[in-house]
């Protein structure tokens, strides 16, 4: 913990989450390859696991890096979850591109 | 009170064949159908006769001396032990009663009834629906003997309108046939104008006694001895038109003639012997009640007079045998009314039980003769049947005898006690026996002149072929036949004492001397006979001279033809007027309710057409929408939220991160 003890301040930590939030969910907005969109997903779980691990550093709490931990578990089953019907969908659809994986249309 | 009469087996019997027949009918074997629908009757009246048989037997043995076979055993009541209605002080329960004229009205309904449904067998023996049409007469007797035992006025409510459902089934019996079904149609809803006189009738009834029981109604009377006419007027005249719908009586008789589009024996069981003549017995049932309203008597009197004359007009020049015996029954029915009119009650029920006897044989003599016809109903195609179907001709014979008026024909004794005590009613009396009088010559002219075009002369059409008429079919004839020539030798001396319990007015009565009552009757005699000797010239000697007459009188004749106008003058006056303000509320209520379903609906679907963009099924607009939510939710937390909050993200973070930096460091120097 002792690079906290620079002058880099907090904010700057929670600056690049939101930045790299924000990035995720433009992301999953403009993009049509669905891999592509589920990168941004994990790009916007990162960017909150940044902010949690910044304020448990801020407040001497283990809780928040407890929950990054959560996080990252949930996201790698969520990423093997993911893949597969990712994957699943190719098959049965032979593209990728979100606009097109519109069966939910009423 | 007798309590072992078991008197709720009489309508159990019909209930249950209507159930085996209705329910499981269209599976038996036809003759399984035929047994179960005539044992039920025969089951009922065997326990009518029983009944009646020791009623009889107890007042011979208890009472030797007496002279007179008033049954001390009756009434017998039955109040069924689950109380029906119980609202207050109102308590109406099932309760069945036993009297003289409910025994009289039973044996008729119940005998009569099993001899047609005997009948029914040979005459519906190749209809489709054999078991529906035994189910419904089953039900018909069923409503029938709750409508003659009811204790109350609501019991006999009940029956009351279940007699006019199975009358409605009944006439539309052959409802793919679109006259059928209408003539059904219209019963109902002349009927139904009827009971809407009776229910107000009801209704008065409760609020002026707070009862609907009968017997606590006499009791009520029996206090107070000097209370006449007004409320009691009311009440009656109600009453009195409930029965005019029931007993078609003008102005409500339309709906019989047309009820003849059912099958034969249904008109003769319903139509002719028992369930029209449900409201002569209703006014007899309440008779106490007309006693002390004179006006409502008096109206009765005039119902009845009027429709026996009019009827019996239009009963000349009809040419369907069994309209011919419509118009005939109303003007019989008449006949009663005038009788209950002046309080002869005893001879109104006296009259209903002989009616009942000879105008069934009519109608199932009619209907055998139709059925060897191949279904012909025009007696204009009819002639010389005498010697083809010799039961039928001499059955009807003597059910012409008797409708007539002949001695020593039943319906001799039963007609003239009538005639008799309006002739003894003062000056409006006499005037209603002219007019009684005059009917007797109508009906006796048009009775022979349907015997005539029916059984004499020659054959008017090529028969197609005729049917040989089954036993089935001839043994009711005879034995009703039988009835019609001796059932008025009980005569009327005899049966007004049997009745006198249950149905002798509570009024003062004249007294009348017995050589005007022959005077009278051989008056009635000489009148029938002129009758027949008309009908004999018109319609055997110079049969031209009928049509020579309607050709002089083409307005009177078809006046007389068209039935006096009085359907197209109901529906011209009544039916249309009400069907357009019928149609003008409807399309009011129509635009209303039809303008906010569709304000409704309208909402609905606009608000769904807006809503539906946003189900694009688009992936990422999905997740553009869930992004501008948070992002939305997030401005009106940090907006609604206190402005010192404004300081926590980075805008005065200068602070804060200090003050975190320094325990931050403090805490770390303190871990280390």
């Amino acid at each position: 913990m002792s690079f906290l003890h620079q002058d880099v301040s907090l904010s700057w930590y929670l600056l690049l989450s939101a930045i790299l939030f924000s990035l995720g969910v433009v992301g999953f907005l403009i993009k049509r390859n669905l891999i592509t969109v589920f990168m941004s997903i994990e790009l916007m779980l990162n960017a909150v696991n940044l902010s949690f691990v910044t304020f448990a550093c801020q407040w001497h709490e283990v809780r928040g890096q407890i929950f990054v931990f959560f996080v990252m578990m949930v996201a790698a089953a969520e990423a093997a979850v993911g893949l597969a019907i990712i994957i699943a969908v190719l098959r049965a659809r032979s593209t990728l591109s979100v606009d097109r994986i519109d069966l939910m249309k009423l | 009170m007798n309590e072992s009469a078991h008197l709720w087996l009489i309508p159990l019997f019909p209930f249950l064949g209507f159930l085996l027949n209705g329910i499981l009918g269209s599976r038996l074997p036809r003759r399984l159908v035929s047994a179960i629908g005539v044992l039920a009757p025969l089951a009922s009246f065997v326990v009518v006769l029983g009944d009646f048989g020791a009623t009889i037997i107890t007042a011979a043995s208890s009472c030797p001396n007496c002279g007179s076979i008033a049954a001390l055993a009756l009434p017998a009541s039955e109040t069924l032990s689950y109380p029906w209605l119980a609202i207050g002080a109102l308590q109406v329960d099932f309760t069945f009663v036993l009297d003289q004229l409910s025994a009289v009205m039973l044996l008729v309904v119940t005998g009569v009834g099993f001899l047609i449904h005997i009948y029914s067998v040979g005459y519906m023996k190749d209809e489709p629906g054999y078991a529906r049409y035994f189910s419904f007469l089953n039900l018909f007797l069923f409503f029938m003997s709750v409508l003659v035992l009811a204790g109350n006025f609501l019991l006999m409510f009940v029956g009351w309108e279940g007699v006019g459902l199975a009358s409605y089934l009944l006439i539309g019996f052959y409802f793919q046939r679109t006259s059928a079904a209408d003539a059904g149609k219209k019963a109902f809803i002349v009927n139904r104008i009827g009971d809407f006189g009776f229910l107000i009738g009801i209704f008065l009834v409760l609020t002026t006694f707070s009862t609907l029981s009968f017997n606590q109604i006499a009791v009520r009377l029996a206090l107070s001895p000097d209370w006449h006419g007004t409320v009691l007027t009311v009440i009656c005249l109600c009453l009195l038109f409930g029965a005019a719908g029931k007993s078609a009586q003008l102005p409500l008789y339309v709906w019989l003639p047309d009820a003849m589009e059912g099958p034969t024996p249904v008109s003769a069981l319903i139509h002719a012997a028992t369930m029209v003549t449900a409201g002569v017995y209703m006014i007899a049932r309440t008779h106490l009640l007309f006693d002390r309203a004179p006006v409502a008597l008096w109206t009765v009197a005039i119902v009845g007079a009027a429709t026996a004359l009019f009827a019996a007009t239009i009963g000349l020049v009809q040419n369907d045998i069994k309209r011919v015996l419509a118009y005939s029954t109303i003007s019989q029915l008449g006949y009663m009314f005038m009788a209950c009119g002046v309080a002869a009650y005893s001879a109104a029920i006296f009259h209903l039980v002989m009616h009942a006897f000879f105008k069934a044989l009519l109608f199932l003599a009619a209907g055998s003769v139709i059925h060897a016809m191949g279904g012909e109903q025009d007696l204009r195609k009819m002639g010389g049947l005498r010697t083809k179907m010799p039961v039928t001709f001499w059955t009807m014979t003597a059910a012409v005898l008797a409708i007539a008026g002949f001695p020593p024909f039943a319906g001799f004794f039963s007609k003239d006690p009538i005639l008799y005590a309006a002739f003894l009613q003062g000056t409006g009396g006499k005037f209603l026996w002219l007019v009684g009088i005059v009917t007797a010559l109508l009906t006796s002219l048009y009775m022979f002149r349907l015997w005539y075009m029916a059984f004499m002369g020659e054959a008017r059409s090529e028969a197609k072929h005729h049917h040989a008429t089954p036993l089935s079919m001839l043994v009711p004839l005879v034995i009703l036949g039988i009835l019609s020539v001796c059932g008025g030798w009980i005569g009327i001396e005899r049966f007004s004492a049997y009745l006198a319990p249950a149905a002798a007015a509570h009024r003062p009565m004249p007294t009348g001397n017995p050589a005007l009552e022959l005077l009278l009757g051989i008056a009635a005699v000489l009148v029938a006979l002129e009758g027949w000797l008309i009908a004999d010239k018109y319609y055997r000697r110079k049969t031209e001279r009928p049509a020579e007459i309607a050709a002089a009188l083409p307005t009177g004749y078809k006046l007389l033809l068209n039935k006096y106008y009085v359907d197209e003058i109901y529906g011209a006056v009544i039916v249309k007027p009400l069907l357009a303000f019928s149609k003008y509320v409807l399309g009011g209520m129509d635009l209303l309710l039809a303008g906010i379903a569709w304000l409704l609906a309208g909402i609905a679907s606009i608000s769904g057409m807006i809503l539906q963009r946003w189900q694009s099924g688009n992936l990422r607009s999905y997740a553009a929408w869930l992004a501008a939510g948070a992002a939305a939710v997030l401005l009106f937390l940090l907006l609604t939220s206190s402005p010192h909050a404004w300081s926590l993200p980075f805008f005065h973070s200068e602070t804060i991160f200090k003050v975190s930096h320094i325990t931050v460091i403090q805490t770390g120097q303190a871990g280390h």
